[in-house]
């Protein structure tokens, strides 16, 4: 008796619960509105029948529990009432696939309209490309990608030179524009999930995939990976940002075609020295750091590293977090440099320093800190080296107030939660895998030790 | 039929016990092996139950944890899923039950190759073995999900990328050794060593369920064999079988050509059918169960048994629907949206037939009787959210998401267990010749089946939400509100509960083992065979002098014309007491009738 009074309160908890909840679908920004009305159809017929199901089989428990000097009834088949049921169940499993299969159909036809963007996904990065004046993607292979050519662009493909690179986790697109994401992997498979758009589609290293969608919403959307893609899978995000189509092309022009990135001039090192005068007042002439100045090594930071955030501090993507003084200061100093290229010069400069030792001040349990420090390994290199492929910098050789005080950074948000701050995000949440100051303290503790190596 | 049934052969040796340790270590009996497989599947089980609750810590109260870090998050993810897949549920319905129902069932003495049954579970065992040394290896057990997709499950960047995944797909190949072995002595012995009478359609449907669900793993094992071996090859002496060119972690690797996809046809053509070898025995076994419990015929016999035999067929063109978004041919979508959706209607026959069996039926509410019930609605749960997932294009929002995590612990996690436990309550009193405590089972049945509700229902509006699986950490992120936090922290409240809960099952069983009511040979009053052997426990050979001979299906249960509620497979037709003509017209029952079946009260624990 119990069991079918519960069962009763669990169909009418079930019901309630669905329409109560408010863990739902986000509203839609796609024009997939008719993956919702399928669904919405599957909710009623699926949900009636568990309704009536489990309703009967309550009823079915109450009405025949045991009962002294009772013989159940013996009918071992029931022909019509089976082929009943049959016709039944499958009249509503036809009225579920039937719009369905009419909706997949639409959704494998791309509309002949539709502008095309690639994504790229790689181990835990997003970037994305667009084809250019010319409407059309280069080729691509795994062979030509290298630090000066990511996305593997044939540098012989003309098609490929007009071809616009978004080396950002975020894309913007423009609204009411159908659009063709075509889809690529460097390394493992990946998936490319906007919830707000509803469909999403893997990335397969080797092969070519797509998935299209309209966004119908102007706003700022995040895109998931949403295929296991190692370690760091649950950091792997980026943004969608739909625009007006003139926000959009003002966006697009902004961004340099594949034939302007190769040609980016390096730095030079001869005029950085000029510029690094300002530097050198607190990070030391020779780029030591200097405690007291909360100043930290530059010369155990790689080139490109430093460019990056430089120009981060120059656009108030770094330094601008009202609880990071530090960060405000040095803000100001990297206003001082006066365009990219000057950046790159002083970079370029502070290149040519030889390594300085770092300070040790932090005490704690090595051995401890190694259990930490294989996750940071992952990207930041077994040696704590650092890795340009996956835009992680060098750690050995940092003074390790430096870094505890950055980690305590990300951990608080500090640092890395600006939207075009490209890895910050992934920082934020590996950082909180140090939980106290105790495994920070350890984790120091034992890249100190990869320094004395 | 004009084969010799084994039946009808002379008696030939029957490898008779001598030793303590042929009785009850290289024991050739199938009622040894079966508790062999059994005990050391449910020891793994309580491995990876334990795995969850970390994995729940993490996900219910992110940041509070400092021993879970993302690698061993995905490794309790990985080795949680591998081993209640695997080496719990396939090992326990048919290395378990299987071994130990079907001769039993079908009136035989053993397995056929009972020296081939032995090894089947000393490789099994091998397997575990290797499977547990993973956690031991430096870098840990393998990280990359329960479906081991390359290239990253071979590639620096998943955890457990060195040692963890070769011992995985060590462990794997050896476990398919071991099953093929089983396997085909479940199948042969079907097929070959059935009592005299004892035709395919008098087989108790758990029976049928068993065979059905051997012959798919036959079928789909290999499939996963070759793609370990391949993924193996890939790994240690640089094939590209599954490895296109790639860079990884900044570094150009040298492999070129390989399909990532194609390790994912293979796996899911091994892994859905793998989902009805776990499925079939559960809908074999709960069918016998709610018979017998409800005194009452399975409704609709012939078509359960065809709706397993079809089931079973239509589950080998339907494994894309787990590749709906994994770049494959999007025209395959078509076809197996509609295969899948088609599986649907023998299923549901199933559940309408269970639902109809208890109609007029005279219940007992035994704890057996309880968890079968459960069944039938965690599985209609979980079969309905199938229809969601099934249907292409609501994959696309769902695919990756909780609400998948949820839909497949229902239909196959919560569901097989609710089976499982209704199957050891129902059989123990066969098995030990002792009834587990009542009082006792039926708090562990209350606190597991509304637990797992109280975990699964909420995890589906997560997945609604948009909230990935297999995420250590979702970070602040807009769509997602910060109630889902206090959502998921209540989901691993649940989950804990449930998870300590299982004590009680285990301190039932232990403690009926040592002082629990003594059982007679056939509590329930069930008609089928294994019920009906002379002693209780069965001993070796099962049968005594005789082999039982079967006049009538398994479930003459409440025959009008009876008195008795039940009428045993082997008595004839002259055996059977008949009530009186006036008497048999009515269903409401003469006084004669007996009532058995009842569940003995128990004392107190």
């Amino acid at each position: 008796m119990k069991i079918a009074i519960v069962l009763i309160i669990l169909v009418v908890g079930s019901v309630i619960f669905h329409f109560v909840s408010p863990w739902y679908f986000t509203p839609i920004a796609s024009n997939w509105g008719t993956i919702d009305d399928t669904i919405n159809i599957t909710f009623w017929v699926t949900g009636i029948v568990f309704v009536a199901v489990n309703l009967f089989l309550a009823y079915a428990v109450i009405r025949y529990q045991k009962k002294k000097n009772t013989k159940a009834h013996y009918e071992p088949e029931n022909k019509k009432l089976e082929l009943g049921l049959t016709v039944f169940t499958t009249v509503g499993v036809a009225i579920m696939l039937a719009p369905g299969l009419f909706v997949w159909a639409k959704f494998i036809e791309v509309p002949e309209d539709a502008h095309v963007v690639e994504a790229v996904g790689q181990q835990w990065q997003w970037t994305f490309r667009f084809p250019g004046k010319d409407g059309v993607l280069g080729k691509t292979e795994v062979a030509h990608i290298t630090p000066a050519n990511p996305f593997g662009i044939n540098p012989k493909d003309p098609a490929g030179r007009d071809d616009i690179l978004i080396n950002s986790n975020e894309v913007h697109l423009p609204k009411d524009k159908p659009v063709k994401v075509v889809l690529r992997s460097k390394d493992v498979l990946h998936n490319f999930a906007v919830p707000q758009f509803r469909v999403k589609m893997d990335l397969v290293p080797g092969m070519v995939t797509y998935v299209w969608f309209t966004p119908i919403k102007e706003g700022s959307f995040e895109i998931l990976c949403e295929e296991l893609c190692g370690l760091a899978h649950h950091t792997m995000r980026g943004r969608v940002v739909v625009d007006s189509v003139e926000d959009y092309q003002a966006w697009l022009n902004r961004q340099p075609t594949f034939a302007q990135t190769l040609k980016v001039a390096e730095g030079n090192p001869e005029q950085g020295k000029a510029l690094y005068a300002v530097c050198g007042a607190c990070h030391g002439q020779n780029g030591e750091g200097n405690l007291a100045m909360n100043s930290p090594n530059l010369t155990s930071l790689p080139e490109w590293y430093l460019v990056r955030q430089l120009e981060y501090y120059k656009k108030g993507i770094r330094g601008a977090h009202k609880d990071d003084p530090l960060g405000q200061q040095m803000a100001a100093m990297a206003g001082t440099l006066a365009n990219t290229k000057s950046i790159r010069d002083v970079a370029a400069y502070i290149s040519t320093f030889s390594d300085s030792p770092a300070d040790k001040t932090v005490e704690g349990d090595p051995s401890s800190g190694y259990s930490y420090y294989v996750t940071c390994g992952t990207c930041h290199g077994k040696e704590g080296e650092g890795n340009f492929g996956l835009s992680a910098p060098q750690l050995v050789g940092q003074h390790d107030w430096y870094i505890k005080r950055q980690l305590e950074n990300f951990k608080q948000g500090i640092r890395g939660k600006h939207p075009d701050d490209q890895f910050g995000f992934q920082m934020v949440l590996m950082a909180r895998v140090l939980q106290d100051e105790q495994a920070v303290d350890d984790l120091i503790a034992y890249l100190n030790s990869l320094n004395d190596k | 039929m004009t084969h010799i049934a084994i039946a009808d052969q002379p008696e030939e040796e029957l490898h008779e016990p001598s030793s303590f340790v042929t009785k009850y270590i290289w024991s050739q009996d199938h009622k040894v092996i079966a508790i062999q497989y059994s005990i050391t599947a449910i020891f793994v089980g309580l491995v990876a139950l334990v795995l969850s609750g970390l994995m729940r810590l993490q996900l219910g109260f992110p940041d509070s944890f400092s021993f879970i870090d993302p690698s061993a998050y995905l490794q309790f993810v990985t080795m949680h899923g591998m081993i209640m897949v695997i080496y719990l549920l396939t090992a326990l319905f048919l290395g378990g039950f299987g071994n130990y129902l079907i001769p039993l069932m079908i009136g035989a003495r053993d397995m056929v190759f009972p020296y081939l049954n032995m090894l089947s579970y000393w490789v099994y065992l091998l397997a575990v073995i290797v499977l547990m040394a993973s956690f031991f290896v430096p870098g840990g057990p393998t990280g990359a999900g329960w479906t081991l997709y390359p290239p990253q499950a071979i590639l620096e960047g998943t955890p457990g990328a060195g040692g963890g995944i070769l011992l995985m797909l060590i462990s794997l190949a050896i476990f398919i050794v071991a099953f093929t072995m089983g396997g085909l002595n479940y199948v042969t012995t079907v097929l070959q060593a059935r009592t005299k009478g004892m035709t395919l359609m008098r087989m108790p449907l758990s029976v049928w369920g068993i065979f059905i669900a051997t012959i798919l793993g036959l079928l789909a094992f290999p499939a996963l064999l070759v793609s370990a071996i391949m993924m193996l090859l890939d790994m240690t002496v640089g094939t590209s079988f599954f490895m296109p060119a790639i860079v990884s972690l900044g570094e150009q690797l040298d492999y070129s050509g390989g399909s990532p996809i194609l390790f994912q046809h293979l796996f899911w053509f091994f892994g859905h059918p793998e989902v009805y070898i776990v499925a079939l025995p559960a809908f074999g076994i709960v069918s016998d169960v709610l018979s017998v419990h409800a005194r009452k015929n399975i409704f609709g016999y012939r078509m359960m048994v065809w709706a397993i035999v079809i089931i079973g067929g239509l589950s080998f063109i339907v494994w894309a629907h787990h590749m709906y978004v994994s770049g494959m041919n999007p025209y395959f979508g078509f076809f197996f949206a509609t295969t899948t959706l088609i599986i649907a209607v023998p299923t549901a026959l199933k559940v309408y037939n269970w639902v109809l069996t208890l109609w007029r039926g005279n219940i007992h509410l035994t704890t057996a009787m309880l968890f079968a019930i459960g069944f039938i609605f965690t599985f209609t749960h979980g079969g309905l959210t199938g229809l969601f997932l099934g249907n292409v294009v609501i994959d696309l929002p769902l695919s990756d998401t909780y609400f998948v995590v949820a839909h497949f612990h229902m239909v196959m996690g919560v569901s097989p267990i609710m089976v499982l436990f209704a199957a050891i309550y129902h059989w123990f009193p066969k098995i030990t010749g002792k009834h587990l405590h009542t009082g006792l089972g039926k708090a562990h049945f209350w606190v597991t089946f509304l637990g797992t509700y109280a975990i699964y229902l909420p995890m589906h509006y997560l997945g609604f939400l948009g909230v990935p699986r297999r995420y250590y950490a979702m970070g602040s992120t807009e769509f997602v509100p910060d109630s889902a936090q206090d959502l998921n922290a209540s989901i691993t409240v649940s989950a804990l509960i449930v998870g300590v809960a299982q004590l009680i099952f285990i301190y039932n069983v232990i403690r009926s083992l040592r002082k629990g009511e003594k059982a007679e040979s056939n509590p329930w009053g069930a008609a089928s065979l294994e019920w009906q052997t002379p002693d209780t426990p069965p001993k070796h050979g099962n049968w005594g002098p005789a082999l039982p001979v079967v006049y009538r299906w398994a479930y003459d249960y409440s025959v009008p014309t009876a008195k008795q509620d039940f009428i045993p497979q082997n008595m004839s037709e002259e055996e059977v007491e008949r009530v009186d003509d006036s008497e048999t017209s009515s269903t409401e029952g003469g006084e004669d009738v007996k009532n058995i079946g009842d569940e003995p009260v128990g004392d107190n624990p």
